[in-house]
């Protein structure tokens, strides 16, 4: 509760509309006793007076009625309307809702059928309705703005009440022998009664609205009593001749709607907590270089992708998630490297770096360089990067339900990946896509085109997304994870197909998993990552045969080997550190067996270890290697 | 498709019985002799007599309902005795004028929300999206019917840009551009309060997509800005902005009882008000069953309108 009423206080405007609100109330509260004249006190010669002028601050009005005088008494009457409508539309709307949600069954299927009903008018109409049958008057109004508003508290309650009368607690009650109105009294409802007062802040604004609106028509308060609405419903007559008349009121429901709608934003940010975390927040077009950046280099100009000190961090709130901590990683033409890691290594995060497509806020590249056939990507301008998206450099992402638009055909996704970088005309694009899907081993690919994601196996969608990937004929394509959501059958085709794809067309793979049984089918060298860091890099058959950081080790230990027999599996203990808080020296150390002090001093570099391999470790598991 | 549509209409027949209930029954809390109140000054013998024979007032209430609802499914839903004429007529008539104010306005305001909340979550904390956010937050605290006295003082009285009121000139000729001329105030009047609402909802159902996987696929294959944000994410979010339209249409509907009483204009609106306060009951009763089930039938458009955006419901 005080974490909330702090987070409404940080929200500026927020409380701007709590101080407005503040004062309408106080005023409209001490109205009777403040030195007003009498609001309905005639005095025609005394008719429209102009603001300003002695005895009357606001002027008067058609009769010759001081302005301020009503303004005062009609406020407080159009805020006990709009407060009282709301109070008993939650009050009847609420037990509805309870009822409806806590019985369930039958009870629910016929309240909500009616409510349905009374929620497909259009609202003010029923309104109309409602006082047409009970005939103009403030209190009819009231009644029929409360009783339009009850199904909308009945739906939203009912809902609430549908996920706690299903809770434990309410079982136990229930089985302790306690009467239903005693458990919806004592269980349900101490639970409702916040959402309740939520709902209400956010809808008394229309509430007040709606009754302004139906004095404003002559339905709602009769002469000479006067609510805002009918204040300037009847100074409608002069509107031209003496527009103050009208200014006065209607400023005033704008004044009182909006600070309540302030209020309820503020009310309604507050509660939801994905916006505490800035998570809301839309990712730019590339990921945001931070200005000091240190760039690496020099650039190795054979290589064709060449990554140098590569940072990437997250900015959350006052915390600094440092998710790639300076990676060095080299890819030649037409080879496979393989970059594994446990979840939260920063393995995906540094393959997203590349080509700027690290969410950002919050993400931020702060140090490094990308170099591509010894061209700068970090900070090249967007529209280079662009040019070598897809182009140059193709992604094949992992879960293709999520990475392929559900609402556009695999063809049409096709044909804009290579309309984005070419003007091949749309027939010529359309038997391209046609060509890709068949090099992917999509049967029936002339009708496959027309499909829609949701519409293909998960298999045929991943190779749907390794098509889109080669639609450009790319140099090299970074495959972050694109089996993981795979069983393993299609895995094992999966994999096989980029393996002959590969071949065919000479393209780098840069291969992201946490698998190194899929490492060992496909990559020439493997590097392995560990909070945000290559640990150990070298040639896959090294690797595999006799790994040099505890933590390889470790990780291997943890793969089941078919035919393997009697092999214990190990997991590793412990988590991995957060990298908002790295240790300082290895950040192993702690889930290491062999950890020395020396282990947790200083920056451990990344040594060679024979003529391929390089090791992040003061100790190596095979120290025989390097001679 | 055609399967489809049939299907929504026959689901949409216990709404429409629903509502022809909850009509007759709030018109049935009419105090004393239904007779006596639906004639009012006209309430002669002769003329009760007449009126007990065609609608069975006389009867029990259920069996009135069905004597009620069976002249309504042959169009006839009774006579206004203070227009001496039939209520159908004249609600046809003041219908018309209705929807084309609202719907120019729904027009209006679905054109410039969706826009309004597709920039504003384009450039998220930029300046277009705060004065965005400022405006909509006017917009929907105004109530339309001060903002429309306003755009007569301001636009009529003192700029002349626009008539001050009414559908038609007095006199004449009764074209397009005439009517175009008196329509512009009242439905841009009409619709600030729903582009609000649309407006913030497309800036939060856009940014909701913005985060999605696919947009990064997108991204990745070195789509322009311009493609994803409204190729890609707008399309997306059209499926969560689609619902809202239709619940702002019946807002639009309903709130131009206000436009056309500030702007005199002849639509169904002031037409009740007026059915109201001379305590005309058929022909409130008659406007507002007619309202209400055009909306429902309206709603069956829109969810026709997303089944053809979304591929993944069913048809």
């Amino acid at each position: 509760m005080m974490a909330f009423l702090k987070l409404l206080a940080r929200n500026q405007l927020a409380l701007v509309g709590l101080v407005v609100m503040g004062v309408v109330v106080l005023l409209a509260l001490i109205t009777p006793l403040l030195p007003l004249d009498n609001p309905n006190a005639t005095d025609t010669p005394a008719r429209f007076t102009p603001p300003f002028s002695d005895g009357a601050l606001l002027g008067t009005d058609h009769l010759g009625r001081d302005l301020l005088s009503r303004l005062m008494w009609g406020t407080r009457l159009s805020l006990a309307v709009g407060f009282a409508a709301a109070v008993i539309a939650a009050t009847i709307g609420a037990a509805i809702g309870i009822i409806a949600g806590y019985y369930g069954g039958r009870t629910d299927n016929v309240i909500m059928r009616v409510v349905d009903v009374l929620m497909a008018f259009p609202y003010i109409l029923l309104a109309l309705a409602i006082v047409a049958a009970l005939g103009p008057g403030l209190m009819n109004a009231l009644v029929a703005v409360a009783a339009v508003n009850i199904p909308f508290f009945a739906r939203n309650i009912r809902g609430i009440t549908v996920g706690i009368a299903n809770k434990e607690f309410v079982d136990a009650a229930r089985l302790a022998g306690l009467s239903n109105t005693k458990i919806i009294l004592t269980e349900i409802l101490p639970n409702v009664i916040p959402v309740i007062v939520i709902a209400m802040s956010t809808t008394v604004g229309w509430m007040i609205l709606e009754t302004a609106g139906l004095s404003f028509l002559g339905l709602g308060s009769q002469p000479p009593v006067a609510d805002l609405g009918s204040m300037l419903g009847e100074a409608r007559s002069a509107l031209i001749t003496n527009p103050h008349t009208s200014i006065v009121p209607g400023v005033m429901i704008l004044i009182i709607v909006m600070a309540i709608n302030l209020l309820g934003d503020g009310v309604r940010d507050a509660l939801d907590p994905r916006l505490k975390s800035g998570a809301l927040s839309r990712p730019l077009p590339a990921t945001l270089v931070d200005r000091d950046r240190q760039p690496g280099g020099p650039a190795d100009a054979t290589a064709l992708l060449h990554l140098s000190d590569l940072q990437t961090q997250f900015h959350v709130g006052a915390r600094v998630f440092r998710a790639v901590g300076g990676v060095d990683l080299r890819i030649q033409p037409g080879e496979c490297l393989g970059l594994i890691g446990e979840s939260g290594s920063g393995k995906s995060v540094t393959a997203l770096s590349i080509m700027g497509l690290v969410a950002s806020p919050p993400g931020k590249i702060t140090g490094g360089s990308v170099f591509y056939r010894g061209e700068e990507l970090i900070g090249a301008p967007y529209e280079k990067l662009r040019g070598l998206r897809g182009r140059r450099v193709a992604y094949i992402f992992q879960d293709p339900l999520a990475t392929l638009h559900p609402l556009y055909t695999v063809g049409d996704q096709l044909v804009e990946a290579v309309r984005s970088h070419y003007n091949t005309p749309r027939d010529k694009a359309r038997a391209h896509a046609i060509d890709l899907l068949k090099s992917v081993r999509i049967p029936n690919a002339d009708t496959r085109v027309d499909n829609y994601p949701h519409e293909l196996s998960g298999g045929m969608r991943q190779r749907v997304g390794i098509a889109m990937a080669l639609a450009n004929d790319p140099d090299v394509i970074i495959a972050d994870e694109p089996t993981t959501a795979l069983d393993v059958t299609v895995q094992a085709q999966i994999l096989t197909l980029l393996d002959d794809l590969r071949h065919e067309r000479d393209v780098a793979i840069l291969f992201i998993t946490h698998d190194f049984g899929v490492v060992a089918q496909l990559c020439d060298r493997v590097a392995v990552m560990y909070a945000g860091r290559i640990v150990e890099q070298g040639t896959t058959d090294e690797i595999l045969s006799s790994p040099a950081h505890p933590y390889t080790s470790r990780l291997m230990a943890c793969v089941p080997e078919l035919g393997g027999g009697r092999r214990r599996l190990e997991a590793i203990p412990g988590l991995p550190p957060m990298v908002d808080n790295l240790p300082e020296g290895c950040a192993f150390a702690d889930r290491c067996d062999k950890a020395q002090d020396a282990c947790r001093r200083g920056e451990i570099p990344l040594d060679t270890l024979g003529r391929t391999r390089r090791v992040r470790c003061i100790d190596p598991e095979t120290e025989e290697a390097t001679a | 498709m055609g399967r489809y549509i049939l299907r929504r209409l026959i689901s949409a027949v216990p709404v429409l019985l629903g509502i022809s209930v909850v009509v007759f029954a709030i018109m049935a809390m009419i105090p004393g002799d239904p007779a006596l109140a639906i004639l009012g000054s006209y309430a002669t013998p002769e003329n009760m007599a007449d009126l007990n024979r065609d609608l069975g007032l006389d009867k029990p209430m259920v069996q009135r309902y069905f004597i009620w609802l069976g002249n309504l499914l042959q169009g006839d839903l009774g006579r206004s005795f203070n227009l001496n004429r039939p209520v159908l007529d004249e609600v046809l008539e003041r219908f018309n004028a209705t929807l084309i104010l609202a719907g120019t306005s729904f027009i209006l305001c679905s054109f410039f929300g969706i826009a309004a909340g597709v920039l504003s979550a384009a450039n998220q904390y930029g300046t277009a999206d705060k004065a965005i956010t400022f405006a909509v937050l006017f917009g929907i605290s105004i109530p339309s019917f001060f903002l429309g006295m306003m755009m007569i003082l301001i636009f009529a009285v003192n700029l002349r840009w626009f008539p001050v009121s009414g559908m038609w000139p007095i006199y004449g000729t009764r074209d397009i551009w005439s009517l175009l001329d008196h329509l512009t105030m009242p439905a841009l009047a009409l619709s600030v309060v729903a582009t609000g609402v649309i407006a913030r909802l497309s800036r939060s159902a856009m940014l909701e997509v913005l985060r999605q996987d696919f947009i990064r696929t997108a991204r990745s294959k070195g789509v322009h800005e311009r493609g994803i944000i409204w190729r890609h994410a707008l399309r997306a979010a059209m499926v969560s902005i689609i619902p809202v339209l239709g619940i702002q249409a019946g807002f639009v509907l309903s709130g131009a009882v206000y436009i056309e009483r500030v702007f005199q204009w002849p639509g169904i609106g002031q037409m009740l008000v007026d059915a109201i306060l001379r305590r005309d009951i058929l022909l409130v009763q008659g406007g507002v069953v007619f309202v209400a089930a055009c909306y429902v039938l309206f709603n069956i458009v829109v969810d026709v309108a997303q089944s053809l955006l979304d591929p993944r419901i069913k048809t």
